[in-house]
């Protein structure tokens, strides 16, 4: 299975994206830099976490316009699975791929400890290998993840089955304690946790493996 | 000419931001505060003297990229 991991100026979770995939998975991945047009041939893009330009007027105001993303949203139109992770979460709010967006934790501060995640449907690609309402330790390390939507759509996502992951324990104001939701083709997923960081024993969890093995399962099924 | 443009969050998005800031001016003993809400000032300078053209170019503007309407309102004023 074949991976791309978007690099922008500011990005700070790819290579721990990078380590997982291609060392702990043993799956080949590429980066792919924000200046190219072209992804190449891959399965699964992963948007992933950081600063993107410094997260200058409103986190991922600017990395949307790069022509990496204009392929990501190429790819996501084709049907091809997309992560986004923290800062690639909120990239992708503000290109449009997912519905609401992601402000300043109600708390006003930057989070950054381990918690723990009802994943509320396996009816994913992202989350096949789970079973619903199982619970994962995953940490969260942000300063604007309070998902804002209006109710309409909360209970739109709601009925459509599009929360694929609720904080049991909501750290920062989050609408419907929502940590991660996808689009409607259900091939693209957002979440604040980072599951990249949950994926060894060494590093205190392994519960991220089960994101990265479901889109392994969806993407052989395919 | 100038675009002066004020981007504030809507009314139904929480501002943890202005909360704070009104509890600091009523400890300090600032009497009647209903509400302080926090957004941001952006001045555009531009080129060019046909004021609705310049107008229709920063709406558009705002929509794309200087505010999220999702989250935010925005006017506009030219001078």
């Amino acid at each position: 299975m074949k991976f791309g991991i978007i690099q922008f100026p500011g990005s700070n979770c790819d290579q721990d994206a990078y380590h997982v995939l291609a060392n702990v998975f043993s799956q080949p991945t590429r980066y792919v830099w924000h200046k190219d047009s072209s992804l190449g041939d891959v399965d699964c893009v992963v948007v992933p976490g950081g600063f993107s330009y410094g997260d200058y007027l409103r986190t991922g105001a600017i990395a949307r316009f790069s022509p990496a993303m204009k392929a990501v949203a190429a790819h996501a139109e084709a049907g091809g699975l997309v992560i986004g992770i923290c800062n690639g979460f909120q990239i992708l709010c503000e290109a449009q791929l997912l519905p609401g967006a992601l402000i300043r934790n109600k708390g006003l501060k930057f989070i950054c400890e381990h918690v723990d995640l009802r994943v509320e449907t396996s009816d994913s690609p992202f989350t096949n290998r789970c079973q619903k309402g199982q619970v994962l330790r995953i940490p969260i390390a942000h300063g604007e993840g309070c998902y804002f939507a209006e109710p309409a759509l909360i209970k739109q996502l709601q009925d459509e089955d599009r929360i694929l992951v609720r904080y049991v324990n909501n750290p920062n104001g989050s609408v419907d304690n929502i940590a991660g939701i996808c689009n409607e083709g259900r091939n693209v997923f957002g979440l604040m946790p980072h599951p990249e960081r949950a994926s060894e024993t060494a590093l205190g969890s392994e519960d991220g493996r089960l994101i990265f093995e479901s889109i392994l399962r969806a993407i052989v099924s395919a | 000419m100038k675009a002066k443009i004020i981007v504030m969050p809507k009314k139904t998005v929480l501002d943890p931001q202005g909360k704070t800031v009104q509890h600091a001016l009523e400890s300090l003993g600032f009497k009647g505060i209903q509400e302080v809400r926090i957004g941001k000032f952006i001045e555009v300078e531009l080129k060019g003297g046909n004021k609705a053209a310049l107008k229709k170019k920063m709406d558009e503007a705002c929509h794309k990229i200087l505010s999220n309407p999702v989250i935010e309102d925005y006017e506009i004023a030219l001078k």
